[in-house]
């Protein structure tokens, strides 16, 4: 007679029986961690009220004390902890997306260069990888700081490699539009390019499909987003206010400016950060086999379609996962600003811990952060791993 | 073109890899239509020959001719070549990211200038030809090895090539699949087109080819029509290598 | 159809021997043909990469070798301040930059620690060595550093913790984190293959959370949080609390390369084992462990290079390793100056040591040949 369904599972409570085991073992661990948490719960309980050390997140309202050196938006000693927190989250954020970006773009020139035909070339850009990968980010850090701080040249003598552009001991001081709402408009209209220049790459690839014949797309795409930010700005009153920045006698007036600590977080944290991608994106083109390339050759394809079609969607896979997890090691290398003086996240919290002895608490804000934002990569990369997964039996 | 002239010409070709001298001296006149086996021990050059021919490989020295066009590194010449010439590799070397139906359209829509749904029914023809038609839409890497085999068959196909060249292409698949492989080909064989294969298939060899080649150290050693060829081998070396593999 | 082709008895053949190939395509012109003036993109990158050393290099050498000063002559280096380096800071600071500030006259015993550590550490990359008796020399070699450093007994004096730094502290955090990580990681990457899900998901919490924050913030946690966790009246050293933060965040990720390595391993070796009527236990430690570590050897090595780049960090929590000792030594006012100079050569310490490993891991990467991808 058969069943439709398999019989309920015997329990039995002897030694011998595996899931019994089992069962044992993963209470006695979660009871062995329980009882480990308690201990030291009841330690540190004792030890913050013998100490006199408050708890609780409460302090996070009241004014913080101090001010920071630089933040995108304006703060002063008057406000909260909690802004003060959210200020060192945008520094660490400003430093963190603009060193993925030049990172991604210098570390990609350079991974391609190390499978470059010129020998010059591809010397040049592994000494670069074997330099900055061996010696340790925090070194890095500090070279390029005292290359900022002491041998640059005083305010006074700023260095101006380009009209308008000084750069001295105080930092990199650059023209910036004075904003009008004409600005406004040029940004809008160069979205709108954007979206034209997609628009034309689809029509050109829907031509293909239907003619054979092949459309130029990257130059007239470029064209588009050019001529939609020029019409922005024409239609907004062509504003062309420009800040300049000038130089007095014992000073440098004007203009926008980055601080010595942020030029040393970007420049040291790309340029580490670059020789890994370097090694990463080598890694991804190697991997494509040589038969791939040996196919499309004898197709006919050319050079650049080969790189298109074929190279450059399987390098990809091969690429982006651990690329991702680069990019989350520079948020996460960014911590180090501490030891430069510039105010992100950890700097901040390392301030406030200091003045309100909330340690846990602060600990725990920075820990949640950064948490965060691994948490939000993983689930990015989980989901892009499945969807270009490359299918097999 | 005169139907008289042959399709492909080496007149002394010589290889270098490196110090190693691969190819030497190497002449042969191949007809239209005609079908070659090449075989000999491994590193004998024979499979450098045919890559010649596709211009996947550089010859250093002497000319080799390819309907009409010569082989240099002119790239409008290698251009038009590959155009006419359709190839077949060991390893399949499908491109594993696209479905099958998409490796096949794929230089027909970017070379062959066609339209998308001109070549999808080119391709679909070929998947026929090949008797793998339902395959269409799976990925490369979900089907058999002779399976696999048959659609870089195809692939090569689609182009309409007057040439097509096979780099050993059983040697890969496990034995069950190699009929297969080799009933497509003796099909194409029959079809009037002109064929160079590199194979240990001696079976195939009798029953398509109008002339084997025998290749060692970069040179040829004899060649002969089948029957002749493995009846009465005339060099020594040849019927060294033919008692080696007709053994088993 | 075919074309009329010597038949077998006309032809008379003649075995042709190997030649050279021709001129052009062997030799030093040839190298220089096809590695630097192939094609018109080459030869340009070539002259403009010329071009810009012809620039630079001159300037460098003069610098750092022709106008520099190699004595620890203070008013030599200042006089000669902005045309030559200063190496002579090196010269005059090195002891300070390399121990710490351990006490002068005991300075040999730091040094012969390290060279003990860094001997055995050497030839433990050499594979004819991996033996038990390995094992035995490490604890030997251990014990052996730490009774140097610390002094106490066998007539040496004592030296507190507080004291050590630079190359030796550098050297101990890396070496003893990574050991006391290893059973550490072994544990949790089981554990988080394992079918029980209590066990499982306390595995994935830690090595999930320890790698999602920087190792700042474990350093600070240590720093700041273990005095309050610890009973009260007891005190940690300063060093301890460091070591423990280190060797939790090592583990964490050391727990994901062994993880990689039980991945890699077919599943047909355990069911093997299983097959023969090895316990489960005794499966995984005779046939699966060895097996896995062995194919991640390289990444063991990557994380240890990495390690060793990250001791530097404990310079933020006031531990004088090479890093911070280098800080130390160039407070003083008068050589402020040349903290370049100096930075430099603790940075060329760094490279020789992360380059020769990493050289290593390549290596056996390439010899074991069953190396995962490597990170």
């Amino acid at each position: 007679m058969t069943s439709s369904s398999p019989p309920p599972k015997a329990r039995s409570f002897s030694w011998r029986s595996k899931s019994f085991r089992n069962l044992v073992y993963q209470l006695t661990a979660v009871a062995l961690v329980i009882a480990l948490g308690a201990y030291l719960m009841h330690n540190t309980l004792q030890n913050m009220r013998l100490r006199g050390i408050q708890s609780g997140f409460d302090f996070i309202a009241q004014p913080a004390g101090f001010s920071i050196g630089e933040s995108v938006v304006p703060f002063d000693s008057a406000e909260s902890y909690g802004k003060a927190f959210l200020v060192g989250l945008s520094n660490t954020l400003r430093v963190a997306i603009i060193g993925v970006v030049l990172a991604t773009l210098l570390g990609t020139l350079v991974g391609i260069g190390r499978l470059s035909h010129n020998f010059l070339l591809r010397t040049l850009c592994g000494a670069y990888v074997e330099v900055f990968r061996n010696v340790p980010l925090l070194l890095q850090l500090f070279i390029w700081y005292f290359v900022m701080t002491e041998l640059l040249p005083p305010i006074e003598t700023a260095m101006q490699p380009v009209a308008g552009v000084f750069f001295s001991k105080n930092g990199l001081q650059y023209p910036i539009p004075l904003w009008a709402s004409g600005h406004w408009l040029t940004l809008a209209g160069l979205l709108a390019g954007g979206v034209g220049a997609w628009a034309w790459a689809r029509a050109a690839r829907s031509h293909l499909y239907a003619t054979g014949l092949i459309r130029p797309v990257f130059w007239p795409g470029l064209g588009i987003v050019v001529a939609g930010g020029l019409l922005g700005w024409l239609v907004g009153g062509a504003p062309g206010g420009l800040d300049i920045p000038e130089k007095t006698e014992l000073n440098v007036v004007g203009g926008g400016a980055v601080t010595p600590e942020f030029l040393t977080m970007l420049i040291g944290l790309t340029v580490y950060t670059a020789s890994y991608i370097a090694e990463i994106v080598r890694g991804g083109i190697q991997a494509v086999p040589f038969g791939q390339h040996e196919a499309a050759a004898a197709l006919g394809l050319s050079r650049r379609m080969e790189v298109r079609l074929v190279q450059m969607p399987q390098a990809l896979r091969v690429i982006i996962p651990p690329l991702t997890s680069q990019y989350l090691n520079l948020t996460k290398n960014s911590s180090l600003a501490v030891a430069v003086g510039y105010p992100d996240l950890v700097s901040i919290s390392n301030t406030s811990l200091n003045q309100t002895g909330r340690a846990i608490e602060c600990i725990a804000l920075v820990m949640a952060c950064y948490l965060t934002l691994s948490l939000l990569t993983a689930a990015f990369m989980n989901a892009y791993n499945k969807r270009s997964l490359i299918k097999e039996r | 073109m005169n139907q008289q002239t042959p399709i492909i010409e080496f007149k002394g070709v010589n290889k270098w890899f490196g110090e190693f001298h691969v190819l030497r001296d190497v002449d042969l006149s191949v007809a239209r239509g005609e079908r070659i086996v090449i075989c000999g021990p491994s590193g004998s050059g024979k499979s450098t020959l045919i890559r010649c021919i596709n211009r996947l490989e550089e010859h250093q020295q002497g000319e080799l001719i390819v309907d009409g066009t010569e082989l240099s590194d002119d790239l409008k010449a290698i251009e038009k070549v590959r155009k006419d010439v359709g190839m077949v590799f060991q390893q399949f070397n499908l491109f594993p990211h696209l479905t099958v139906l998409e490796n096949l359209t794929l230089a027909p829509i970017w070379v062959g200038k066609l339209p998308k749904a001109e070549a999808e029914e080119r391709a679909m023809q070929q998947l026929k030809r090949v008797r793998i038609a339902e395959q269409a839409l799976k990925y490369p890497l979900q089907l058999s090895g002779g399976q696999q085999q048959r659609v870089a068959i195809a692939r090569a196909l689609c182009l309409t090539p007057k040439i097509m060249l096979f780099d050993e292409p059983t040697s890969a698949l496990d034995p069950e699949m190699i009929q297969e492989v080799l009933d497509v080909m003796v099909e194409l064989a029959g079809q009037g087109i002109t064929m160079l294969c590199v194979t240990h298939e001696m079976s195939f060899a009798k029953a398509v080819a109008n002339r084997v080649i025998f290749m060692d150290q970069g040179q040829i050693i004899e060649q002969a029509p089948p029957h002749e060829f493995f009846d009465n081998p005339k060099n020594e070396r040849t019927r060294d290598f033919l008692s080696k593999i007709l053994s088993h | 159809m075919t074309t009329p082709y010597p038949t077998p008895e006309a032809i008379h053949f003649e075995p042709i021997a190997s030649r050279s190939p021709p001129r052009a395509a062997r030799g030093l012109a040839a190298w220089l043909r096809s590695n630097l003036f192939d094609g018109w993109r080459n030869t340009l990158a070539t002259l403009v990469v010329l071009a810009l050393l012809a620039l630079v290099l001159p300037h460098l050498l003069q610098w750092a070798l022709v106008n520099a000063v190699f004595r620890p002559d203070n008013a030599a280096c200042r006089a000669a301040a902005e045309t030559g380096a200063c190496w002579g800071v090196v010269a005059e600071k090195y002891r300070l930059i390399l121990f710490g500030r351990y006490p002068y006259a005991e300075q040999w015993r730091p040094l012969l620690a390290c060279t003990l550590l860094t001997g055995l550490l050497a030839a433990s990359c050499y594979r004819p060595f991996w033996r038990r008796s390995l094992l035995l020399a490490w604890v030997v070699v251990v014990g052996a550093f730490f009774t140097l450093m610390l002094g106490g007994s066998f007539g040496l004096s004592a030296v507190e913790t507080g004291r050590w730094g630079g190359f030796p502290l550098t050297l101990l955090l890396s070496t003893i984190s990574l050991m006391l990580a290893f059973p550490l990681a072994v544990a949790v990457a089981l554990g988080r293959q394992s079918r029980m899900p209590g066990i499982r998901t306390l595995c994935v919490l830690y090595v999930e959370l320890i790698r999602g924050v920087p190792l700042i913030s474990v350093l600070f946690m240590a720093s700041f949080m273990f005095p309050l966790f610890m009973p009260q009246g007891t005190t940690i050293d300063v060093l301890l609390r460091v070591l423990v933060g280190m060797t939790l965040f090592t583990a964490a990720y050391l727990a994901e390369v062994v993880r990689g390595g039980l991945q890699a391993l077919p599943k047909g070796q355990l069911e093997a084992a299983q097959s023969l009527g090895l316990s489960d236990w005794q499966a995984t430690r005779m046939i699966v462990l060895p097996q896995a570590l062995r194919l991640v050897v390289p990444a063991i090595m990557n994380t240890f290079i990495g390690a060793f780049k990250d001791t530097s960090l404990v310079t933020i929590v006031s531990l004088y390793d090479l890093t911070g000792a280098l800080q130390l030594a160039l407070g003083d006012a008068d050589w402020r100056k040349f903290f370049l100079e100096g930075q430099l050569f603790v940075a060329a310490i760094y490279f020789v040591f992360c380059f020769a490993m990493s050289r290593y891991s390549q290596w056996i990467e390439r010899h074991l040949n069953t190396g995962t991808r490597r990170q």
